[in-house]
């Protein structure tokens, strides 16, 4: 079966989107192996420095996803990208426009603005956001190749409680929608697929758990089962048991 | 009241003294008990009251659960990150009179400022440690170490390196801007102690005798355009307790009111100089130290917190573990100390002299991963 991520002009197997900017280093090789990701964000303040460059840890066929994080506003992150490309050469970018220190949480009207700016640059935009219908449109309209709103407070392995919100952009924005934060364990990785995210992004929950490897694995097994759950489509949920001898069954 | 500025000082008309010490004034950290510090262990979200119970006396037994706690708060924002820096000082002449501080007007100690090569020299020197993150230091004196003579020691780092941070005498907000604009993003201002009364006795003459222009520092940074502002008591000089909870209100209300501002809190300890080898942290044991360091990671999970070379090698590599996420090291406190030309004295002794290849070494061998820079200069 022919199922693939497409994202502007590229194409993946896997729907599995790594994050890196919490881990060991020695263990990021193994982890995108176990996690089977094609793709994996990384921070350009991360690239940034001589010793341990992460670049050096990750396998060449791996796509890299710069993103902008440390941007204050469109501006920056449109510096940010320039600088990423320069040192990468990687056209996608991850735009991620924040303002606040404390919970990191997108700011959507700088992030509108710098979806604009650098697809007007040539980058493929996607942008993280805070799932919002009018924003994600006006988002798909300025360029951006995919949607990300966050499941829960990066870092907070809290789940979808953004869920409905979520589901909404599903609904109605015509561009791949990836959870891109917030994601703790496989199960709500499998039940944002099994709702229709075109992927999941995942970090602090495989680099902080007891075991990388197993927990890459993990994830990759639920995004997959997620996935196909999503494709056969589930039956639907009823708020009643389904008797065999119907209560109403005397009706003529 | 307002006290006498200097004419030099900006005043900027701030709320953030009076929120402080409005709470601080009015805490009595004996009224927590176990149960209160178990409960805020188990909730989401810390709050002032909640804080108050972490560093309180009933909470001192249970060091290990709160331990525990900070670290998964650490994890959840850092990972498994330390950052690297050194500080480079570059000048020890000084116009106060802290009675603690080596550096103090009225202690003969040898002098020195050094000129634009010699700091670039120490650069060098520094930058094939595999640094890339500085701070640079001076004495607070305006007249031997002006603003434009620490905006050229920045201009030369930013040759070397890729993140500039700041320990200075505290400026108005376009001499911020000016040295933001030179290339520095981050700046430190430590209280010392936001008790008034002792911070009077112990800041007897010069600038930094004006409490309020020095609590208002990091407020003119963010003014200034600075990315992040660094904050401390030093510890042993007043009442602990209310000093750590007054340097955690100020980021907590700072934050508040500059929400994009990036947070760092250091935590040193009182330590002896070249003039008085007695000084010491009074009740600040190590458990004390690491009571306080987990309860501004449980309350403030966000920020950056400095181990400074005042602890040993021990208690450092485990606090990064735990809840500090930079860590200084291939360490001098001396001027020209970098290129083995000692010309100025120390502030204060060092406890872990490690090189940055020993301290590198020793935190990859206990599964933290060493960073050299995670920053971009935008």
């Amino acid at each position: 079966m022919q199922d693939k991520l497409k994202i502007g002009k590229y194409e993946f197997n896997s729907r599995f989107i790594l994050g890196s900017g919490k881990f060991n280093l020695e263990l990021i090789k193994s982890a995108i192996e176990n996690a089977n990701a094609e793709i994996i964000t990384m921070a350009l303040r991360r690239i940034n420095t001589e010793t341990d460059n992460i670049l050096d840890f990750i396998p060449k066929n791996i796509k890299i996803l710069p993103n902008t994080s440390g941007a204050r506003n469109s501006d920056e992150a449109l510096r940010i990208a320039l600088i990423a490309r320069e040192l990468s050469g990687a056209d996608m970018i991850k735009i991620e426009v924040i303002k606040d220190s404390k919970y990191l949480l997108p700011d959507n009207y700088e992030t509108l603005k710098a979806v604009e700016k650098l697809a007007n640059e040539g980058f493929i935009p996607m942008p993280y956001m805070y799932p919002d219908l009018t924003v994600a449109r006006d988002m798909k309209n300025a360029g951006a190749a995919c949607i990300m709103p966050l499941g829960a407070p990066i870092g907070t392995n809290k789940g979808l409680i953004t869920k409905d919100f979520i589901q909404i952009l599903i609904d109605e924005i015509d561009l791949p929608v990836i959870v891109d934060a917030g994601i703790g364990r496989p199960s709500q990785a499998a039940q944002a697929m099994e709702m229709g995210a075109a992927a999941v992004m995942a970090n602090t929950a495989i680099a902080t758990s007891g075991d990388i490897n197993i927990m890459a694995k993990a994830f990759k097994l639920a995004i997959e089962a997620g996935r196909l759950a999503y494709l056969s489509k589930c039956g639907a949920t009823n708020d009643f048991a389904q008797a065999s001898s119907p209560l109403t069954g005397f009706l003529r | 009241m307002q006290e006498k500025y200097f004419p030099d000082m900006e005043i900027i008309n701030s709320d953030i003294e009076d929120k402080i010490l409005n709470i601080v004034n009015k805490i009595d950290f004996n009224k927590y008990n176990k149960n209160d510090v178990i409960n805020t262990l188990q909730k989401d979200n810390c709050s002032i009251e909640d804080f108050c119970a972490l560093i309180s006396p009933a909470a001192k037994e249970l060091i290990e659960p709160i331990a525990k706690k900070a670290k998964s708060e650490r994890e959840r924002f850092f990972g498994k990150n330390v950052y690297f820096f050194t500080p480079l000082y570059i000048s020890n002449y000084c116009e106060n009179h802290c009675v603690y501080c080596g550096f103090n007007c009225k202690n003969n100690i040898k002098r020195a400022k050094l000129n634009l090569e010699e700091i670039e020299n120490e650069l060098i020197a520094i930058k094939k440690t595999g640094l890339e993150e500085i701070l640079i230091l001076t004495g607070e004196s305006r007249k031997m170490s002006d603003v434009n003579y620490i905006a050229s020691a920045v201009q030369l780092a930013k040759k070397y390196f890729k993140n500039i941070g700041l320990e200075i005498y505290p400026l108005n907000t376009d001499e911020y801007n000016l040295l933001h604009k030179s290339g520095a993003d981050y700046i430190t201002v430590f209280q010392e102690t936001y008790d008034k009364e002792t911070y009077i006795k112990n800041h007897l003459k010069g600038h930094k005798s004006i409490y309020s222009y020095r609590i208002n520092s990091q407020e003119r940074a963010l003014k200034g355009n600075m990315r992040g502002v660094g904050f401390g008591a030093l510890l042993g000089l007043g009442d602990y307790k209310k000093d750590t909870l007054s340097t955690a209100l100020h980021i907590y209300f700072l934050q508040k009111k500059y929400p994009k501002g990036e947070f760092a809190v250091s935590v040193p300890r009182l330590r002896p100089t070249v003039a008085d080898s007695n000084i010491n942290p009074n009740d600040v044991g190590e458990l004390e130290l690491l009571q306080i360091m987990c309860a501004y990671r449980i309350f403030l999970p966000f920020i950056n917190m400095t181990i400074s070379t005042r602890e040993r090698a021990d208690f450092r590599n485990n606090a990064v573990k735990i809840a500090a996420t930079k860590i200084s090291a291939g360490v001098s406190t001396g001027i020209g100390e970098h290129t083995n030309k000692k010309e100025g004295d120390n502030q204060f002794e060092i406890a872990d002299p490690r090189s940055v290849e020993e301290i590198y070494t020793t935190l990859k061998n206990i599964g933290m991963q060493p960073v050299m820079n995670e920053y971009v200069w935008v």
